[in-house]
């Protein structure tokens, strides 16, 4: 357990903390997120005693730290810096075996260690511990920065925006290899970061600060739900939960369908079906006002007497406005066994269609993030 | 050129030797405290060791022949004068280059090291030293062929070494004299140059090798 009461700290005449308190449990993954200069590093730094505050105390599982040898107190802390910081004269396995060999652990207990975590992260021990750190890609070496704090496997593990310098998809991975460990092996993690994507995909409690307060403490739910200020607010950005879920017909369409005037031939649009792999077009009128649909079951059994389309045109489907509740639409598709529903704008004209396949993506995309939007 | 060297011969090989020998005594001896120096001065504040390297930047400027000339009213005519004279210069080079060398070790890596729980001791024997390596052994290297050619002026207050033969050489008149005091101190420099860059490769681990400097 992590305790800061009435912390303050000041560099000459600025102010960087202000009489900070706060508790994070065991076992619990701490994000402290706030902008630049708000003072999260210096708080994070406090912990292992990079720094020192000016007057309040830290305790550590009820020990306050200042009356510890800080170099003690740091190999009982794992600490993974912003950029990795890999000692490039040792090898992957001496950089992980730095805290163990600090405490003098045995040699064979040392290659033990480093042959587990290079497993846990999927890097075989054979072919990566002899290498070098300029031997490795970017993310590699910060999963081995990784690895070197959790080697002595300390109960509390500080991480200084760990990711920030690694490229999108990296980051991504390698904030679900920390989120996994850090469940497995039951860590206290104190995460310092800027991006609140990363702050809500890991962490259990945010501590958002603010020129040396905190502006609000609260687990992400909590945050998205109820945001303590404007900051918060905007920091949380596109983040955003129940009010801008999606609800309206149009929000779960698919846009553009294929769709003819009703003057084309029969063939015309039976070639078109080929072409566009789709087995029904929607047909309008001049004005581009909605007719109906034209399936192509229609054309199979009629086609070959008539030359227009008109009379094979189906007015009976099913439509809904863009407006319309969402749910009503998808009722619908669920029950009735159609494979689409035609969504149509307030005049007349076509907007989309929903089927079983946009639904399913506006669902995952909700529940997941924008992953990839067309 | 055979009666020269059955006249000049033994005395050429004794020359070689105890030139040799002023080289790597003094060479030795200026490393350990240069090493020692550079360190110490890494350790003071940024304003002491800018105020101090310049002022032994000037100390190195003083003419070796002028502090070889002062010492030797102050010891006399003994072998400890040439070498303390010699070790002084040998000195500067490394001091520098150490100093040099650790300041220009990255933060991350230091940061990386004390956040790991190591004690200012071990930053520097695990971390600086080794990241600094390259650069320091640059500055024996350096250090190592100035001091071939300096401890010529040995024979200067009659102290032997490949200078008797120089100065023997300019003296009367004698150019065979000359190159055969000159062409082994070359030789001599060039050689100890190898050895240093062979111990360079030797005492770089692989992981730095991309950024060598000397």
């Amino acid at each position: 357990m992590i305790q800061f009461e009435h912390v303050s700290k000041s560099y000459g005449r600025s102010e960087i903390l202000h009489d900070l308190s706060f508790t994070v449990p065991d076992g619990r993954f701490l994000v402290l997120i706030g902008p630049s200069g708000c003072g999260k590093t210096t708080t994070m730094k406090m912990i292992n005693r990079l720094l020192d505050p000016d007057s309040g105390r830290i305790l550590l599982d009820g020990q306050d730290v200042s009356a510890m040898n800080p170099v003690e107190l740091r190999r009982r802390i794992g600490y993974v810096i912003q950029q990795i910081g890999l000692f490039p004269n040792m090898t992957i396995e001496q950089n992980i075996c730095v805290v163990p060999r600090l405490l003098k652990y045995e040699k064979s207990k040392c290659g033990e260690i480093a042959r587990e975590l290079l497993e846990l992260v999927g890097l075989p021990y054979d072919q990566y511990a002899r290498k070098y750190p300029n031997e490795l890609s970017g993310g590699q070496q910060q999963r081995i920065g990784v690895l070197r704090a959790l080697a002595a496997s300390p109960p509390v593990v500080l991480m200084d925006e760990p990711f920030g310098a690694l490229d999108p998809m990296t980051r991504e991975t390698l904030q679900d290899e920390v989120k996994k460990l850090q469940k497995k092996l039951r860590k206290t993690i104190v995460f310092v970061t800027h991006d609140m994507s990363e702050a809500l995909r890991l962490a259990d409690i945010i501590l958002f600060m603010n020129g040396g307060r905190i502006e609000q403490m609260a687990p992400p739910e909590q945050m998205l739900e109820q945001p303590a200020s404007d900051l918060v607010r905007s920091f949380l950005g596109k983040h955003k939960l129940a009010e801008s879920a999606p609800i309206r017909a149009e929000d779960f369409m698919r846009k553009n369908p294929y769709r003819v005037s009703m003057d084309r031939g029969v063939l015309e649009c039976a070639e078109l079906m080929a072409r566009s792999g789709v087995d029904t077009l929607l047909v309008t009128d001049e004005d581009d006002r909605y007719l109906g649909v034209l399936p192509i079951r229609n054309i199979r059994l009629y086609g070959r007497s008539v030359d227009s389309i008109v009379p094979l045109i189906t007015k009976e489907m099913h439509t809904v406005r863009t407006g319309d509740d969402a749910r009503g639409a998808m009722e619908y598709l669920m029950s009735s066994g159609d494979s689409y529903v035609v969504v149509l704008n307030g005049d007349d004209t076509v907007a989309g269609i929903i089927t079983k396949n946009s639904m399913a993506r506006v669902v995952a995309d909700t529940l997941w993030g924008e992953a990839q939007q067309p | 050129m055979r009666e020269f060297w059955t006249s000049y011969g033994p005395l050429l090989l004794r020359s070689v030797i105890l030139h040799l020998g002023y080289v790597l005594v003094s060479v030795a001896a200026g490393f350990v405290l240069g090493l020692a120096l550079g360190i110490l001065l890494s350790r003071l504040p940024k304003r002491c060791s800018a105020f101090l390297l310049p002022v032994l930047s000037i100390f190195q400027t003083i003419p070796g022949i002028v502090f070889i000339g002062l010492l030797f009213l102050k010891l006399g005519m003994v072998p400890l004068t040439v070498l303390i004279a010699l070790g002084v210069y040998a000195t500067f080079p490394v001091l520098k280059n150490t100093y040099t060398g650790l300041s220009q070790v990255e933060p991350r890596y230091l940061e990386a090291a004390r956040g790991c729980g190591m004690s200012p001791g071990q930053v520097l024997l695990r971390v600086e030293l080794p990241l600094a390596m390259p650069t320091i052994i640059g500055g024996l290297r350096l250090a190592t062929i100035y001091t071939v050619s300096w401890a010529v002026l040995a024979s200067m207050i009659g102290l032997g070494g490949l200078g008797d033969f120089i100065y023997q050489g300019v003296a009367s008149n004698n150019n065979l004299l000359i190159i055969a005091g000159a062409v082994p101190a070359a030789v001599m420099a060039v050689v100890l140059g190898a050895v240093l860059d062979r111990l360079q490769k030797r005492v770089v681990p692989r992981g730095l090798e991309k950024e060598v400097r000397t």
